[in-house]
């Protein structure tokens, strides 16, 4: 039980997610200002603005649903929380793990996008609406590729489990090869989920001010902005286990370390799509999803069934 | 032609080079020698004409006598726009612009500044 | 979105907009069907108090009209004042005007793109972009004394030499941002999320150009031929060889590529300027008090033309003074551009034609739309006016005064 408990909130919970959580936060920032030939915040940048935001009144707007506005960033946190404890860590097991964990984690993973729309619908105010309905017309356009590239590894190693994906790619290493493409994609389409430059659409500052956030202040935002840095972390981490799924045999140690590195490449690799592109319009985001990267996660989808079809 | 993260080779470079931007309050960018700042007045100099008080757009600078043909400079540095025009105008070179610009202060009243001695007056209650 | 009509209101205070102003737009889904603009929050009475001070004093004031092309109004309205006492202002004051024009054009088109790059998501740009602006910046502290309001001019020439040692420092500068203007061209060419959202975006044509009034880089993005340092030479541009910039695509993306190409036809003239320039006087004696007479003057500003209007008496103040900056003419030309267009398009096209909207709002005229009167209230009219308008709405300031004059008692 206690064990249980420290899980949950301590280690790989609650209070290592969040420090992870901003932490990557910081790394992506100053990799984003680096690149762009500046400064830079300091480390302790999204630490502090997480308690300055706690500090501050939570206003909920006249109309809004009360409970609805203020349930959505629980909802949204722990959705991804309970995501994190099935990424494979230190080795190729993951803390919880059974046979479908991974379709469980993609539908975790669509929560947080619900909870924003919901959160966004619920606050009446025009931009949070409009902010709402364009992340939900975005999440029609990235999931389709996101989940159309995941599956292709899933189907390669033939199961339904991360952990036991991460023992297939372990014994068969050159078939990590075979996914560079879908995860060129899955980066794409995580950018989408993340609402990050080119597809940070629904909260186009220059728009529609915050787009769902707008009326969110206080408390309430800041555990928006820490889910939001967690969804980052459990983000890179997916695709750190889908598609890097290497050197997991050298203890518990090492493979901790080397998941860190793994996530931080991830997050290395948003941060440099976010610097180079613009923002793309809406109807543009969707044209370039379904024409483009749907059909190219579609061929790594075939090309896998190919390879599997050919070594078996 | 279309070249998509046409920046890509740019940004990677700027990772390892020097930010161009500082960090201000402990690395300062000095300005150029001739930058119009805060004013110093010469004292000696000034013979009460006030015609640098005549060509002031916003009325920031004001000349007192406080003797026998001694005058004080009292300037609102709120008030003033930083134009040097007084400098242009003063017939015997009794004012000059600095290059300080840093003049922030934490209360509006620390903002009115005497230059100049005030002879048998305490120019501290004066700045008042 | 449900298929209904939306209205959402953009401004005063909004993350687009850098100054005040409000913009309603009509939405159908993200799609535009209608919007107005209004103006008139950012209103400081300038040109009534330019009739309170003295000509050297206006000078200054004149400056701030704009924080951005400062030296455009200042030399605008010193022109029309020189024009009316009629005082021949030296060569080499002269090429030093231009010069400055010159070096504000860089800043003011470095700086657009910048702004251009951030209102469309595209920070990288703008950081690049104000990163080499800071070179021009230096420069222009470094001639002038000030890095923004610049304060050269003078009545009758300007207050500072360009001495022989600053002349290579400014030569270097300007190969260094050459430089950077090219890759910016080619940026802006080639990344393709650049130009799929600058592309057909904000579309203006030729005749809709001319029949709106659009000045400056807005006109010349859709093929109109039309520059006032071509057309009607001030200072030393008759003396200078350049080409007047123009573009066919008539949207955003031409808008860019006609500003590009003014940056590399700006750093051409500067060094133009600098090999030219005569030896001599820069500035000549001015009388404080300026005979009567009026006159207008013609400037092109870095956004367009900017036109002043200034009346003498034969006192040390103007009569009247008027200033007709270069967002007023394009301000109509954006609701034009607008219609039709993406929700997701507005602050780019608002931005295309570089707005600057406390320089815009001079005197206003009032008209209610109900009954189409323009007459004015006075002050107690105003306030029984406000005080009904409110309790229609509701709020009785019989009761917040008295909750007031109670948190009074209590503190």
């Amino acid at each position: 039980m206690t064990e249980a408990l420290f899980n949950i909130f301590v280690f790989p919970g609650f209070l290592f997610v969040a420090a992870f959580g901003l932490t990557a936060e910081y790394i992506d920032r100053k990799l984003y200002a680096l690149m762009q030939n500046r400064v830079g915040p300091p480390w302790f940048q999204p630490l502090a603005d997480f308690i300055k935001l706690s500090a501050k009144e939570d206003v909920v707007p006249q109309n809004a649903d009360t409970l609805v506005f203020k349930m959505m960033p629980i909802i949204a946190m722990t959705s991804i929380l309970t995501a994190f404890l099935y990424m494979p860590m230190w080795g190729s097991k993951a803390l919880f793990a059974f046979k479908g964990d991974l379709v469980v984690v993609i539908y975790l993973l669509t929560v947080p996008t619900l909870t924003y729309f919901l959160g966004g619908w619920y606050s009446r105010s025009i931009y949070s609406m409009i902010g709402a309905a364009r992340s939900l017309t975005q999440l029609f356009a990235y999931e389709i590729p996101l989940f159309l590239s995941i599956l292709a590894p899933a189907m390669l190693a033939d199961t339904w489990s991360l952990s036991e994906m991460s023992v297939y790619f372990n014994t068969h290493p050159w078939a990590i090869l075979c996914n560079l493409l879908g995860f060129v994609i899955a980066i794409i389409a995580l950018l989408g989920k993340l609402e990050k430059v080119p597809f940070d659409i629904p909260e186009a500052e220059t728009e529609i001010v915050a787009g769902a956030f707008t009326e969110y202040s206080g408390r309430l935002l800041a555990i928006f902005r820490l889910a939001i840095d967690m969804e980052l972390v459990v983000g890179a981490s997916l695709l750190a286990a889908v598609f890097l799924p290497f050197g997991l045999n050298y203890g518990p140690a090492a493979g901790f370390a080397l998941y860190i590195v793994k996530v931080l490449f991830v997050i290395g690799l948003i941060s440099l799509a976010r610097t180079i592109v613009a923002r793309l319009r809406i109807d543009q985001m969707i044209n370039f999803c379904w024409k483009v990267i749907a059909p190219l996660a579609f061929l790594q989808f075939i090309a896998d069934l190919i390879i599997k079809g050919a070594t078996r | 032609m279309f070249r998509p993260g046409k920046m890509t080779s740019q940004v990677l470079r700027s990772l390892f080079k020097k930010p161009a931007t500082s960090m201000y309050p402990f690395v300062k960018k000095p300005m150029p020698k001739d930058f119009r700042g805060k004013l110093r007045f010469y004292q000696e100099r000034c013979i009460g004409c006030k015609m640098c008080m005549r060509d002031c757009p916003s009325g920031a600078i004001t000349i007192r006598p406080v003797g026998e043909k001694k005058f004080v400079a009292e300037i609102d540095l709120a008030k003033c726009l930083y134009c040097a025009q007084c400098v242009d105008t003063c017939p015997k070179k009794a004012l000059e612009a600095t290059p300080d610009f840093e003049l922030a202060q934490l209360e509006h009243g620390k903002l009115k500044i005497v230059l100049g001695e005030d002879a048998g007056k305490d120019t501290k209650t004066e700045t008042k | 979105m449900p298929e209904r009509e939306v209205k959402l209101t953009i401004g005063p205070q909004h993350p687009m907009l850098k100054e005040p102003e409000s913009f309603l737009l009509t939405l159908r889904g993200e799609k535009i069907t209608d919007m107005t603009v209004r103006l008139g929050y950012n209103h400081r009475g300038i040109e009534k108090a330019c009739e309170g001070r003295t000509y050297i004093q206006d000078m200054y004031l004149v400056e701030r009209v704009c924080g951005i092309c400062s030296h455009s109004h200042s030399t605008c309205f010193i022109q029309a004042v020189e024009e009316i006492a009629g005082l021949q202002v030296p060569k080499r004051g002269l090429y030093i005007r231009t010069l400055i024009s010159e070096l504000e054009r860089i800043h003011s088109h470095l700086l657009w793109l910048g702004v251009a790059g951030h209102e469309i998501g595209f920070d990288t740009l703008l950081m690049y972009t104000w990163r080499d602006r800071e070179l021009v910046m230096d420069i222009l502290a470094l001639l002038t004394g000030n890095r923004v309001n610049y304060g050269m001019n003078t009545i009758g020439g300007v207050r500072r030499d360009i001495t022989a040692e600053q002349i290579p420092q400014i030569l270097s500068t300007i190969d260094t941002l050459e430089e950077r203007t090219k890759y910016y061209v080619q940026v802006g060419t080639q990344e393709i999320t650049l130009r799929e959202r600058l592309s057909g975006v904000g579309k203006l044509s030729k005749e809709d150009a001319i029949h709106l009034g659009a000045v400056g880089p807005t006109a010349r993005a859709s093929g109109v031929n039309r520059d006032v340092r071509h057309d009607d030479p001030y200072a030393v541009y008759g003396e200078l060889s350049f080409n007047v910039i123009t573009d066919d695509h008539s949207d955003v993306y031409g808008r860019t590529l006609v500003r590009l190409g003014e940056l590399m036809e700006a750093y051409k003239l500067v060094r133009q300027i600098l090999k030219q320039m005569p030896e001599g006087p820069i500035v000549v004696k001015a009388p404080r008090k300026i005979p009567a007479g009026q006159a207008i003057s013609r400037y092109e500003a870095p956004r367009g033309e900017d036109v002043h209007y200034v009346k003498a008496n034969g006192s040390d103040k103007p009569e009247r003074v008027k200033v007709r900056a270069p967002t007023l003419a394009n301000v109509q030309v954006v609701a034009h551009m607008l219609k039709d267009g993406y929700l997701a398009d507005t602050p780019i096209v608002i931005a295309a034609i570089d707005p600057c909207f406390s320089c815009t709002d001079r005197a206003i005229a009032t008209t209610n739309i109900d009954n189409g009167r323009t007459d004015r209230m006075d002050w107690p009219t105003l306030r029984t006016y406000g005080i009904d308008w409110y309790s229609k709405q509701g709020i009785d300031f019989a009761e917040l005064n008295r909750k007031l004059r109670t948190m009074r008692e209590s503190n």
